[in-house]
């Protein structure tokens, strides 16, 4: 292994910063963060009766979370004028071997980074990205089934009920999980914030990428 | 295997990608497994049914009462539609009949106890799909109330008010004159708490629990139906469980 950078007093100055992310790829995970945050908040409001007494205004919050779905997809279709964003979309799609090392090494929980071997996107992240965007279409249909109930038989929609509510359930779990792990991470969460993040980091983290 | 990726593949990739990119090539699994969610979500939605009666089944019994808070876990939701509603007691209930009657007047809760008392055990169906089985519910019959009052001819309908400020029902004088409805102040055999619409709620029997106004505090007797809170943003007035709003539970009375 390479000594690390600051473990060389001649190398003290401020480690170099990598481009992560453009300004669009961090307006693009803002927005449908604060989006994203609205529809579950809103859900606790409609569900857990805790929440549900606190605030009731049921009406209300039914048409905020509506809203918030509807635009969910929005700051996604948006960032598809921007190519870096494309780039990215690209990267999480296409998967290589190491992708599946990657996945092997997750499930038998090995957190050497040796075994970890990943590119911009890790296999987690991009299994994370494929499925929130899966699932968020799954949602966005079966919130318009409940929505406009009367364009659809309403076997559909108690159907439709039981998918949203199961699928919110799990979406909230695997949102905690995505959020647990940034918090877990603040070079990752400074990536998104600043738009680059240190040498060091993208080496340990995604060392087949190439900025 | 090389993850550096084979000319032919790398040649469909945009031009700016760096050739050395590991990602720039490789099976499009991203792709594969938003389809793959999309498609396990359409078929949930043709499975429910099954799926959810066989959850039902398995939640039937459970002492934790910790299913109370999955999807469909059996029991009941608190739905209201304003911000925050006052609570009522025994000293300051007031429930009013007024309109087209010979007799106008108001109840105290103690009045209310002090009529002929009617017990009645069935199914709660909510119009948005949850159900809770066998739920009792003990006051006076509406019937009674009405009859006490003195409905004058002109009188074909009721119109329900509550304390909450907002939300109002309606029923047919016929409807109304049913066995099955009561105006309320035990459930589960217990004294009707704040959050299910105590103290004092309408409880429509054969009708989805829309038509149960919570919060009860006045009963009017008008000329025509005045669609209620819900009906004026689509449910339908006539909300027989299992024959309106496009639905086909089992009837609960």
């Amino acid at each position: 292994m390479h000594p690390r950078v600051d473990d060389t007093p001649t190398l003290a100055a401020p480690a170099p910063r990598v481009r992560r992310f453009s300004r669009a790829e961090r307006w693009v995970h803002r927005v449908t963060a604060l989006l994203m945050g609205i529809c579950v908040a809103t859900a606790a409001c409609l569900y857990l009766p805790m929440f549900a007494e606190l605030v009731g205004r049921r009406e209300l919050v039914v048409r905020v979370h509506e809203w918030a779905g509807l635009m969910l997809p929005v700051p996604v279709l948006a960032g598809l004028v921007s190519r870096a964003f494309r780039a990215d979309l690209g990267r999480l799609n296409r998967w290589g071997p190491h992708d599946r090392t990657w996945l092997r090494a997750a499930l038998r929980r090995d957190r050497r980074p040796s075994s970890r071997p990943a590119a911009k996107f890790n296999a987690g992240q991009k299994t994370y990205a494929a499925w929130i965007a899966g699932a968020t279409l799954v949602m966005l249909a079966t919130g318009l089934l409940m929505w406009f109930t009367h364009l659809a038989p309403l076997m559909w929609r108690t159907s439709a009920t039981f998918v949203h509510d199961w699928l919110a359930l799990t979406i909230g779990v695997v949102l905690a999980g995505h959020i647990g792990m940034a918090l877990g991470d603040p070079e990752a969460r400074r990536g998104l914030r600043t738009g680059s993040v240190s040498r060091e980091w993208a080496k340990r983290e995604h060392p087949l990428w190439r900025p | 295997m090389n993850p550096e990726q084979s000319p032919r593949r790398g040649a469909d990739r945009p031009r700016e990608r760096p050739p050395e990119d590991p990602e720039a090539s490789g099976a499009p699994i991203g792709r594969r497994l938003l389809l793959g969610t999309l498609g396990l979500g359409a078929f949930g939605v043709l499975a429910a049914p099954t799926l959810q009666r066989g959850l039902e089944s398995l939640f039937a019994d459970d002492p934790t009462g910790l299913t109370g808070l999955l999807p469909n876990g059996g029991g009941f939701r608190y739905y209201s539609v304003t911000s925050s509603v006052p609570h009522k007691d025994a000293s300051n209930y007031r429930l009013t009949i007024d309109g087209l009657v010979d007799h106008p007047r108001s109840y105290t809760l103690a009045d209310l106890k002090a009529l002929p008392q009617t017990r009645i055990v069935h199914d709660v169906q909510c119009v948005t799909g949850w159900r809770v089985p066998g739920t009792p519910f003990q006051g006076v019959r509406l019937s009674h109330l009405l009859d006490a009052a003195g409905v004058q001819t002109k009188g074909r309908a009721i119109r329900f008010t509550c304390f909450d400020g907002a939300y109002t029902e309606s029923l047919t004088l016929q409807q109304a004159r049913r066995p099955d409805i009561l105006v309320a102040h035990r459930m589960q055999d217990k004294p009707l708490g704040h959050n299910h619409g105590g103290p004092v709620r309408l409880y429509v029997a054969p009708m989805y629990f829309y038509k149960s106004a919570k919060w009860l505090s006045g009963i009017t007797v008008t000329e025509d139906v005045r669609p209620g809170y819900w009906e004026d943003r689509g449910y339908d007035v006539d909300a027989w469980v299992g024959r309106s709003n496009g639905r086909d539970d089992a009837p609960t009375s």
